[in-house]
């Protein structure tokens, strides 16, 4: 119960910021891949409460942006053209969680685009983008963690249960896999794919890619505890009893990796947010115009963008609680772990020299 | 056969799309500019007078391949060779595009314009000090016309069928002879630079020219005529060159040029790495910014000359698979191309393209768009009245209509255009992965065809496959890429208008042209290149665009300006559209401030 309350802090931030992101259709404000030619690299819009005369003003505003004369991205706030913030609007339509066809919006202006994190090269909304890109990319990363971990544990408790044989080349196939150059595999097999990859194509794909790459470290870490705990005194009773393969796996000794698994899944998922973005820029990642937070990270590449736009670091600071939420949940986990792990560790270590 | 013109290899035109360069290295002889001897005819260049002395450094992209200029393709090699080290006959200038005198003082063209009689300057040497006279020229041109040496440039001297023959009159004098007469008539000589034979007719007796000059070779191995000799070659690393004492221009009060003491190419393999060494003042002039880089450069206010030459000759276009697959690929390609091979399809992409849009998102303004091959940086060639109709969506929508395109109501209040037999108009467009710029136009043009109904995915593809899929396997759809002529004449542009050409992208090398309107422009390009006259071929020119214009091969959407920069202290930095931009007048160019050279 105490972990419970351990973790529970930072499994209520993850919540929150899971629900935005499965409901971005009503939070953000514009449709993700609507450009507006007129407008590329707009700074975000600042919130006001004061008009120009100096009134206070209950309702929030934005002004628009207008481009200093004779640049190309230069803007000034346009304090003829207050644009009050309104909520619950009616705009573009989406469809919540995939189904529901919708056009209500939390915040908007009329007929106006507001842009709070400011817009990209194309004039897109950085904000819808960024909620959007957060559907693929956590999606991503939750069903790749979901492959890597599944294969992982099955792999591992083949390897640490049965040993022998099927140990040494299970372990042999997880180091083949930990040495390969996956970067250069990559560029080879998407020479291979057909050209155009549409972009749920291109999302099965990552998720397959990422389940492929990362069951080896796992797997390992599974065999580990699994090798250890299968000496234990009540495995042994267990066993003596007449107990089978199965269920001493299911009941007395996967349990004991469960930790483990949970740790290396919130270590593993903005792991794989940010292997997605190294995906996107060999072409296997999720094409234009669809957002992901790698598309929008991968524009940070460009030395232009790095001096001259420093709203576009805005996804990545946004990224941040969301790893950091992973991140704090995965060293809870682990924390609350450490007893038991170290007596475990110790008997392992002893196991495996007898 | 077509023969007389100047042909770019498809590798050699589309390698200058990904522009790099390279280093090398030398002895350290004093290299003090010799002073004028009699009977020297020098060529005197008007203009800012500079001084002597100092380094200057620019960046390649990455190393030259060979420093020989019979076997050099690539982009850095040629930028090198041609920019710094060699010397040709005649020469393009590249701020007026007009020929002038070089090692030739003057030319005469004969009436019937076959008998070309070159004559040279006297009194010239080599870097090394050996003199040159007229062995030297036919000496080249028979390593050129050479077959076992395969010259990148031997196409371009085969004329009429024939190659050109070089004959001596005497020391000074040399006639080059032609079957047939040749439109761009001494454009022919530029770039085919005049090699020594005193140091290469030994390699070239032992067959051993094509490997002669590779970049490990000595100072004492090499000598050149242009402004520059080797120095010192670091691998991975830079190209040192140094002042060539011999070089034989002067400014207008009579002292050697170049100014430099010597020049370093760096090699620097990426833009953003290229922009941080000028910004970071490791390197002094660059040249093919991004207009963001231009624009972020131009921000930071430090010191630099900041230049925008103008719209150069880079065409860049969108263009459908329109070869005979012959139900050797996939069907799937063969059903689309019903659709690419129909012109008002074409058409209408034509007109719902937002060039406009591409011109201020993708240069910043800094650009023009386009509705042919010609730039409005050539202004000798394009075609003014070629029509420039504005972007209209529903004048496209109605060519579909003709074409009997239809459309469905689809889920989303989007519609979606189906063909006449009812299937959904989709295809991918291949662009190349490391040109953020091409890549950027595709998403721009891929929202603007969604407004006809069109579902268009955007495939970036490593440059090489994306080569090798569009003129070897020709698996695509559609492709964006761009060119860049070599010369503000068409003639080298051949290789692309020509249906037999290996760069006539949409359907390379043709044993017949496929339709009636590709046999009319082999027609007229070939016409062209046999008529010496320059209004009867810009006639000729314009109707080949005219046509292109009409029937759509290429989409053509915008020309980026010439984008360069150079520190302030770089004195008679004057960029050009024509490559080599910033170091076309490399002996020109001097250090203002002797103070900034001692610290380095």
């Amino acid at each position: 119960m105490k972990l419970r309350r351990k973790i529970s802090g930072w499994l209520v931030l993850l919540v929150i910021l899971h629900a935005i992101v499965i409901f971005a259709g009503f939070f953000a404000p514009c449709d993700p891949a609507k450009q507006d030619r007129k407008s590329p690299y707009l700074p975000p819009m600042r919130l006001h409460f004061e008009d120009a005369l100096g009134r206070f003003q209950t309702r929030p505003f934005v002004y628009s942006w207008k481009v200093r004369e004779g640049t190309f991205d230069q803007y000034e706030e346009d304090t003829a053209r207050p644009l009050p913030l309104k909520f619950f609007v009616r705009g573009h339509s989406y469809r919540l969680l995939g189904l529901l066809p919708s056009r209500l919006h939390l915040f908007g202006a009329d007929n106006e685009s507001v842009y709070l994190l400011g817009s990209d090269s194309y004039g897109r909304d950085q904000l819808s983008r960024f909620l959007y890109g957060g559907q693929v990319s956590l999606l991503a990363g939750l069903l790749g963690t979901g492959i890597t971990l599944f294969l992982g544990l099955v792999v591992g408790s083949v390897a640490g249960y049965f040993g022998g044989w099927r140990d040494d080349l299970l372990m042999r196939i997880a180091e083949l896999f930990l040495a390969l150059p996956w970067l250069y595999l990559l560029f080879a097999l998407r020479a291979f794919l057909p050209l155009a990859v549409s972009s749920l194509q291109a999302f099965f794909l990552i998720i397959a890619v990422l389940g492929a790459v990362g069951w080896a470290r796992p797997a390992r870490l599974v065999r580990g505890v699994v090798l250890s705990s299968k000496e234990r005194d009540y495995v042994r009773a267990a066993r003596g009893f007449g107990a089978t393969d199965g269920y001493l796996l299911r009941l007395h000794i996967l349990p004991q990796a469960s930790s483990v698994l949970l740790t290396q899944a919130a270590i593993l998922v903005p792991q794989f947010v940010l292997a997605e973005m190294t995906l996107s820029f060999l072409g296997l990642g999720v094409p234009e115009p669809v957002p992901s937070w790698g598309n929008l990270l991968s524009t940070l590449q460009r030395y232009s963008v790095l001096v001259s736009y420093w709203w576009m670091y805005l996804p990545a600071l946004i990224m941040v609680p969301f790893f950091l939420g992973y991140l704090g949940l995965g060293s809870r986990l682990q924390k609350s772990d450490e007893p038991e792990k170290m007596e475990r560790n110790a008997l392992g270590a002893l196991g495996d020299r007898i | 056969m077509i023969g007389s013109k100047r042909i770019c290899s498809p590798w050699r035109a589309l390698s200058r799309l990904a522009f790099v360069l390279a280093a090398f290295v030398f002895n350290p002889v004093a290299s003090f500019p010799q002073r004028r001897a009699s009977g020297e005819e020098l060529l005197v260049l008007p203009g800012e007078i500079g001084h002597s002395g100092g380094r200057l450094i620019v960046s390649l992209r990455a190393e030259p391949k060979t420093l020989n200029p019979l076997t050099s393709a690539d982009a850095p090699s040629r930028e090198v060779i041609l920019g710094a080290m060699q010397a040709d006959l005649v020469h393009i200038n590249r701020e007026t595009q007009l020929t002038e005198p070089a090692l030739a003082k003057s030319w005469k063209v004969s009436p019937d314009h076959l008998h070309y009689t070159l004559k040279l300057r006297k009194g010239l040497r080599f870097s090394d000090g050996h003199p040159v006279d007229a062995d030297d020229v036919l000496f080249t041109f028979r390593a050129y016309l050479d077959e076992s040496l395969h010259s990148t440039q031997r196409n371009q001297l085969i004329i009429g069928g024939n190659p050109i023959a070089i004959r001596k009159v005497d020391a000074w004098t040399v006639v080059f002879e032609l079957a047939k007469p040749y439109g761009a008539e001494e454009r022919l000589f530029d770039g085919f630079v005049i090699l020594p034979r005193h140091l290469l007719e030994k390699p070239y007796q032992d067959g051993k020219l094509a490997q002669a000059w590779s970049l490990s070779t000595t100072a004492k191995e090499w000598a050149g005529l242009g402004p520059f000799r080797l120095k010192e070659y670091v691998p991975g690393q830079r190209l040192v060159l140094e002042r060539n004492p011999y070089y034989w221009k002067v400014d207008a009060k009579g002292n050697r040029l170049p100014y430099l003491d010597e020049l370093d190419f760096l090699f620097v393999p990426n833009a953003d790495a290229q922009v941080l060494r000028f910004q970071s003042g490791e390197t002094d002039m660059i040249s093919r910014l991004s207009a963001e880089n231009f624009a972020a450069l131009i921000r930071q206010q430090r010191g630099f000359t900041m230049t925008d030459a103008g719209p150069g000759l880079e065409y860049n276009f969108l263009f459908f698979n329109l070869n005979d697959l012959g139900g050797k690929s996939s069907p799937e390609i063969t059903r689309k191309q019903k659709w690419f091979r129909e012109v008002k399809f074409r058409r209408a992409v034509s007109l719902a393209v937002d060039r406009e849009g591409i011109v201020r998102l993708v240069y910043q303004g800094r650009g023009a768009p386009l509705w042919g091959s010609v730039t409005p940086g050539n202004r000798r060639w394009v075609n003014a009245s070629l029509a420039h109709p504005p972007r209209s969506i529903e004048r496209a929508r109605g060519l579909l209509r003709e074409a009997g395109f239809s459309w469905a109501s689809g889920t989303n209040e989007e519609s979606t255009l189906m063909d006449s037999e009812g299937k959904p108009v989709e295809f991918s467009m291949l662009t190349s992965s490391s040109n953020a710029e091409r890549t950027k136009m595709a998403t721009l043009i891929q929202e603007d065809l969604k407004q006809l109904g069109m579902r268009v995915q955007v495939a970036p593809m490593e440059f090489r496959s994306l080569l090798d899929r569009v003129t070897q396997t020709k698996e695509y759809e559609a492709c964006i890429l761009g060119l860049v002529s070599f010369d503000a004449d068409p003639t080298p542009d051949l290789n692309v208008w020509l249906s037999n050409g290996g760069t006539h992208l949409w359907s390379p090398s043709q044993a017949h042209p496929a339709t009636p309107w590709e046999a009319e422009i082999d027609r007229l390009m070939e016409q062209q290149v046999g008529t010496p006259d320059y209004e009867q071929r810009k006639k000729l020119f314009d109707r080949v665009q005219e046509i292109l214009w009409e029937y759509q091969p290429m989409i053509f959407l915008a020309s980026p300006d010439i984008l360069t920069g150079a520190r302030k202290s770089v004195g008679n930095f004057r960029p050009a559209v024509l490559e080599p931009y910033v170091l076309w007048n490399v002996e020109q160019l001097y250090l203002k401030n002797d103070s900034v050279n001692a610290t380095r």
